[in-house]
């Protein structure tokens, strides 16, 4: 071998192992997938595998918004409660509506826009506090943390609501499409008129709840990736002096952002209540743990600049893959905040010693 | 006599009980370039950032091109043409090349003719042509920021603050990162846009720099201006007493 070559072979090691540690979450992933195959019954089964994209719709829309905070150098501790606050806003208000005489078909959407725009506020609150009167991140959504809690407590009298529509289920459980082999094809409406041998043998393929989620993801990352505004979201957590002086008003754009995030939380809430036909202050409590640790597992750097939804995506998939698996080896659930928390310090041990790991997008 | 294109009469901003500028006028005239000068803690760089609209002032006025202004973001500034290559560069880190030298001001494109996309191609083009007339070579637009050296960072900030046809640039220390070679290509720059009639604010403390582009000299001393020169009719020496305080002489020259 001659010296070029063997120049050669020790960068090509050293590329390879910048990729490994570069992608070190989608390995982890596989590696996840691989051992609960092998170790579980079914789990590679196409119900399976889509309840493992039910699971992680949660933690990928309350990621979504923890991402763009997490870029800018910030962080959002509030988003478990804002949803619990968006699914008790969104339970109580098709309540309302539908004791006000409105048909089901209007009270649902119209509960959850009203829930939507409702649920902007606990971000203009945090944002005002990051960005205009400079309370760390940290302290201001976790005080709203506390405030939102009490707030959804307080509109669901402490128990669970109740009484909603009964078409909000329908959204929240069916699918988008069926199939009953060599019989009939589907689209949103569970086949009528089956045998029960039929039913047995239906496919039901892509939950509705999945597709909301990953619309709404695909139209932020666009913004993320392809417009000023993503482009200003990395500047300001690359260099916030640099993006001030640029022009950028900063100010606007923070509150943005955490408006972007209880965005998400409540749209989580949202989906809560069509999944679950009931509204709770704690739906989404220690959810906040979960989407942190999505983001910084996808590579996004707590200390700002980078991160991408690429990599939030398949943080929450670990986590989700990670749950279901656990449930399918009847692993008693409580370990998986210890298995989860795990993961965030290493995540975050790996993003301070070895930076040139996370300097992607 | 010729409008000045930035007055700025009895300019004051304090920090808590420390005045950091002390109700100073200046005057700069279209393609003049006037040396700012001072010591550490003079004032130098929070009076060109009232002037972009980073601070505030507590006191004074601003006039540009004849007409008063009131500056409460950068962009204010940016928009009349004041442009500023600050001594840290202002670069964000994390981003490349091109999108610092375009960043709050990217270049978009329609996509499916609806939403304002960025324009990636023609920004890293235009990016090229700027940094081309800096004759500084940048490996790739695409490196982060942080992956290049001083003098390219250098360019790159100074390649932002030209290629808006700036009506007013301020430069703060723009040779103190540069090897000797890139510190002449920067000073030829200078004449060059005077040339075209640009006037100039440059702050630095290389006074070799100072003497060989500038028209005029400003010297601060905490807070205050103590002094304005025409730089033919000074020397070095009498500079630096200046701006150290031991030189005491009251010899006010009119500019113009």
């Amino acid at each position: 071998m001659t010296d070029a070559q063997a120049g050669g072979s020790v960068r090509s090691a050293g590329r390879f192992g910048l990729w490994l540690g570069q992608n070190w979450a989608l390995l982890f992933l596989l590696l996840e997938v691989v051992l609960f195959s092998v170790l579980g019954t079914r789990f590679l089964s196409l119900e399976n595998l889509q309840n493992i994209f039910v699971a992680c719709t949660v933690v990928l829309l309350l990621g979504m918004g923890e991402t763009f905070v997490i870029i800018t150098g910030g962080i959002d501790l509030s988003v478990g409660f804002v949803m619990g606050f968006g699914a008790v806003t969104c339970a109580k208000f098709m309540v309302l509506l539908q004791a006000a005489g409105l048909p089901q078909g209007a009270s649902i959407p119209l509960a959850a826009v009203i829930c939507l725009l409702i649920g902007l506020i606990p971000g203009l609150v945090n944002g005002t506090l990051v960005a205009r009167l400079k309370v760390p991140p940290f302290l201001a959504t976790f005080g709203m943390y506390g405030i939102a809690y009490g707030i959804s407590e307080i509109i669901s009298k402490n128990t669970p609501i109740s009484g909603l529509p009964s078409a909000a289920g329908v959204i929240g459980n069916e699918y988008l499409l069926y199939i009953v082999p060599r019989k009939m094809v589907t689209f949103l409406i569970r086949p009528q008129n089956i045998t029960r041998l039929e039913m047995r043998s239906m496919l039901a393929i892509i939950p509705i709840i999945v597709v909301i989620a990953f619309i709404f993801v695909g139209i932020f990352s666009f913004v993320l990736r392809r417009t000023r505004f993503g482009r200003h979201t990395y500047a300001i957590g690359g260099n916030v002096d640099a993006a001030l002086r640029s022009g950028i008003n900063v100010t606007s754009h923070l509150t943005r952002i955490y408006m972007i995030s209880s965005f998400f939380a409540s749209l989580s809430g949202v989906l809560y209540v069509l999944k679950y036909v009931t509204g709770r202050a704690d739906a989404g409590s220690a959810r906040m743990l979960d989407a942190v640790v999505a983001v910084v597992i996808g590579g996004a750097s707590l200390y700002g600049g980078t991160g991408a939804v690429k990599g939030t995506i398949i943080g929450a998939l670990i986590i989700a893959t990670l749950e279901t698996g656990m449930v399918n080896l009847s692993i008693p659930y409580h370990n998986r905040y210890i298995v989860i928390g795990g993961i965030l310090v290493i995540a975050v041990l790996i993003d301070q010693f070895f930076p040139e790991l996370v300097g992607r997008r | 006599m010729e409008q000045a294109m930035l007055e700025v009469r009895s300019l004051t901003k304090r920090f808590g009980g420390l005045v950091a500028v002390d109700h100073v006028d200046l005057q700069v005239y279209p393609g003049e370039v006037v040396g700012l000068l001072g010591d550490n803690g003079a004032g130098k760089s929070t009076l060109i950032k009232m002037v972009s609209g980073v601070h505030h002032p507590d006191g004074g006025q601003i006039f540009f091109q004849g007409k008063e202004v009131k500056m409460s973001i950068p962009m204010d500034a940016l928009e009349l043409g004041i442009e500023t290559l600050y001594q840290d560069l202002a670069l964000a880190e994390n981003l490349d090349a091109y999108s610092n030298i375009f960043l709050g001001r990217e270049m978009t494109k329609r996509f499916l003719g609806l939403i304002k996309v960025l324009d990636h191609d023609s920004m890293r083009e235009e990016s090229i042509k700027v940094l081309e007339r800096l004759e500084i070579e940048i490996p790739s637009m695409h490196n982060q920021i942080k992956l290049l050296s001083g003098g390219q960072r250098q360019a790159v900030a100074i390649g932002r603050s030209i290629y808006w046809n700036a009506k007013l640039l301020i430069m703060d220390e723009p040779t103190a990162a540069l090897g000797v070679q890139e510190q002449r290509k920067v000073l030829d720059l200078v004449r060059l846009l005077s040339s075209q009639d640009i006037p100039i604010i440059i702050i630095s403390h290389q006074l070799y720099d100072i003497f060989s582009v500038t028209d005029r000299l400003v010297i601060m001393r905490r807070g205050k201006k103590v002094a304005e020169r025409i730089t033919k009719d000074t020397n070095p020496d009498e500079v630096v007493g200046l701006i150290t305080g031991s030189e005491e002489v009251e010899r006010k020259t009119q500019p113009r």
